[in-house]
């Protein structure tokens, strides 16, 4: 087993394998569709009709992606030096305060793109501080980082819980949420950008903070294939006995790569929180902290393919609201079981095909090896 | 006299919360002590909470549902180790899937089947456990001090109860006392060793899983079986981490568990009966401060503030024997 896997050409590694797992991933799904007693297909129908049937489902689908796209991001940045974050989840929790923070100040004396900016730091200041405590813990202490991550996202719960039901809420409101923000709070929808494409945008929440998570990607793949920074961070994730020879400093990698990745999660908050809702209630993230170590998985930890991950789960989120208003009995639920699965299967499981798929290709190129043989001979 | 009426009643309370976390966190014990880390503790013990509520629903028995809860929290188990024992693939990852399919489908299949929200139907009383009355209990009560204690702390539990608490020295026996519980030991600590000795390990540790699968399906069915009369959507409620915290709290030892888990459990008493009470010196303690604290305190004890808690040294890397 010294080498465990025989090289596969780029497409087949990054493309074919992928879509193996993710296939297999939506059969078992289609099975569990089956055992409720519907139609399969009839719900992939609805799935991709609820989808992209008009330019508001569009638009939904993709401002689901944005906030997928953050948090894939914040997963796939940790796991290149070899960190397992599970704690997007309060990362984006926490990092709403400086949303909701920024807003609460500027929203009425000062325009959106002087609020978005400082609600930008915000975001990110307060993702990174909810991932800096695990990241220093793990580094100087020696705790888990799973762990660590686990057990902050309880206690962010707890803490917005507390926040928002005795220090957030507006004097003499029941709700726990903040109170709604004026124009200045309040993110422009990219309506013009579908409009390009004929398509109206209608209700759909979908905003300019998908630029931003497009920036975000960009910066990614610079920061991990073109700084030394994201070289030392490769380098700790490949072999960690190897980046300590290198002279690199573990600790300080350990750091910097969990607070890189909060921020990323913390920045999720302004899509929901600005875009869409112009408060912060509780539970804004609903999930997609976790969604997005399984757009990390899908998309190999790779910006490329993130955001065609992340894509794919906007499809899931809003298509699968479209099959539970067609098709009572599949609830939304039913994203959390596929979700479940792409993560077993592209994640867990990501190998079990692939001696199948190597032994085709060696099988494949033996064949053209004798094919050029019997042509020289 | 009243303060004392008050902390029976408190334990008694914590050692009802206490015992699905008992359950799981020795489920635990069993796979991270042989090298497989399991977070999915929190969705075997949903899986199986449902099933046992499903099946005694329909059979009318609480045996059966207490059958298939093992049956499905083992199955889950074998699913988990199939994937990070036989393919070796990443166990936390196995286990975070495993939690999302079951929090998916116990609702799904909970709907298709009794449409009642993703609720089971509620128990009659002989599909579910009923407390036991030890001995006596109605005479002794009356004996002061003891009296209460006798009666209203050790008496009136559920079978399930009883067998939580067993289990804590049958496991410290298993673990401790027997071939299968020193090599189980061994090969979370050294599993190259383990097979130069000619044992399987592979075979070890799916059968440490397979404990593991067993002991959550207890928990899950104290949930829907004992608890509560029947199935509620999302039911466990994080228990499987706090279980998960309790194992490392308690350094992985079976007796530390069983405080580990008493001691959450009483935090957890503790929030409910203080909620809206002052306390002296500090004035009024947040509700939301009682409930994290489990967590501060673990990450706090795995920083090596309280004495340093050390995992099993193999946990979480599968073995390549070929190496």
């Amino acid at each position: 087993m010294s080498t465990p896997y025989a090289k596969l050409p780029g497409w087949v590694e990054y493309g074919l394998v992928p879509l193996v797992n993710l296939a297999v991933a939506f059969l078992v799904a289609g099975l569990v569709v089956l055992l409720v007693g519907e139609n399969p297909l009839e719900a992939a129908y609805h799935l991709i009709n609820g989808a992209f049937g008009r330019g508001e489902y569009i638009g939904f689908t993709l401002y689901y992606a944005t906030t997928f796209i953050f948090t894939g991001l914040a997963v796939a940045v940790a796991f290149h030096a070899g960190l397992f974050n599970i704690g997007g989840e309060g990362q984006a929790y926490v990092g709403g305060i400086g949303v909701a923070l920024a807003c609460l100040w500027l929203d009425k004396v000062m325009p959106w793109y002087v609020v978005f900016p400082l609600a930008i730091l915000g975001s990110v200041f307060f993702g990174a501080l909810w991932a800096f405590l695990p990241g220093w813990l793990q580094a100087k202490r020696g705790s888990h980082i799973v762990i660590t991550t686990i057990m902050f996202n309880f206690i962010a719960s707890s803490l917005m819980v507390y926040l928002l039901t005795r220090v957030l809420k507006p004097l003499g409101s029941m709700a726990p949420q903040t109170r709604t923000f004026a124009e200045g709070g309040q993110l422009p929808k990219l309506d013009w950008l579908l409009s390009i494409f004929g398509l109206d945008v209608g209700t759909a929440p979908f905003n300019i903070s998908f630029l931003l998570a497009l920036a975000a990607a960009f910066g990614v793949w610079v920061l991990i294939w073109r700084t030394r920074l994201g070289y030392e961070m490769r380098t700790m994730g490949h072999s960690p006995s190897a980046a300590r020879y290198a002279g690199i400093r573990e600790s300080r990698i350990t750091v910097i790569t969990m607070m890189i990745s909060g921020g990323l999660a913390g920045m999720m908050a302004l899509n929901p929180i600005m875009g869409e809702q112009f408060r912060m209630q509780l539970d804004f993230v609903q999930g997609a902290g976790f969604v997005g170590i399984a757009v990390a998985l899908m998309g190999r930890s790779h910006p490329g393919g993130i955001i065609p991950a992340a894509i794919l789960f906007g499809v899931l989120y809003q298509g699968g609201a479209e099959i539970a208003f067609e098709m009572p009995s599949i609830s939304r639920d039913m994203i959390v079981i596929i979700q479940g699965l792409v993560i077993l299967f592209a994640g867990a499981l990501e190998n079990m095909f692939r001696p199948a798929i190597t032994r085709a290709f060696a099988m494949r190129g033996q064949r053209a090896a004798a094919v050029v043989q019997a042509k020289g001979a | 006299m009243d303060f004392f009426h008050v902390l029976v009643v408190l334990l008694e309370s914590t050692i009802r919360v206490s015992v699905p976390l008992l359950f799981a966190a020795l489920a635990g014990l069993f796979t991270e002590r042989a090298g497989v880390f399991d977070i999915g503790l929190e969705g075997k013990m949903l899986g199986a909470a449902f099933a046992a509520g499903a099946v005694a629903a329909v059979t009318q028995s609480v045996w059966a549902g207490l059958l298939a809860a093992i049956l499905v929290s083992v199955l889950l188990s074998l699913v988990h180790g199939y994937a990070s024992i036989t393919q070796r693939g990443n166990q936390i990852v196995s286990g975070v899937a495993i939690n999302f399919i079951v929090a998916g489908s116990t609702v799904i299949l909970g709907e298709a089947w009794f449409r009642q929200g993703g609720r089971t139907p509620a128990l009659a009383d002989g599909a579910r456990f009923q407390t036991i009355s030890l001995p006596e209990a109605d005479v002794i009560r009356e004996v002061p001090f003891l009296g209460p204690i006798y009666a209203d702390l050790l008496s009136g539990h559920f079978l399930l109860t009883y067998i939580a608490f067993a289990m804590v020295p049958a496991s410290w026996w298993v673990l401790y006392r027997t071939r299968f519980g020193l090599r189980l030991r061994a090969v979370g600590e050294n599993p190259g060793a383990v097979d130069t000795a000619g044992i399987s390990v592979i075979w070890l540790r799916y059968r440490a899983v397979i404990c593991c699968g067993i002991l959550c399906g207890f928990a899950g069915a104290y949930l829907s079986l004992a608890m509560t009369a029947g199935f509620v959507k999302g039911m466990t409620a994080g228990k499987g981490y706090i279980a998960l915290a309790a194992l490392i709290f308690a350094k992985w030892r079976p007796v530390n568990i069983m405080f580990a888990c008493l001691l959450f459990g009483f935090l957890d008493a503790l929030a409910i009966r203080l909620q809206g009470t002052p306390l002296p010196l500090v004035g009024q303690v947040p509700v939301q401060f009682m409930q994290a604290l489990p967590y501060i305190l673990t990450v706090i004890l795995l920083a090596g503030f309280i004495g340093k808690a050390i995992p099993p040294k193999a946990g979480g890397v599968p073995y390549v024997k070929e190496r």
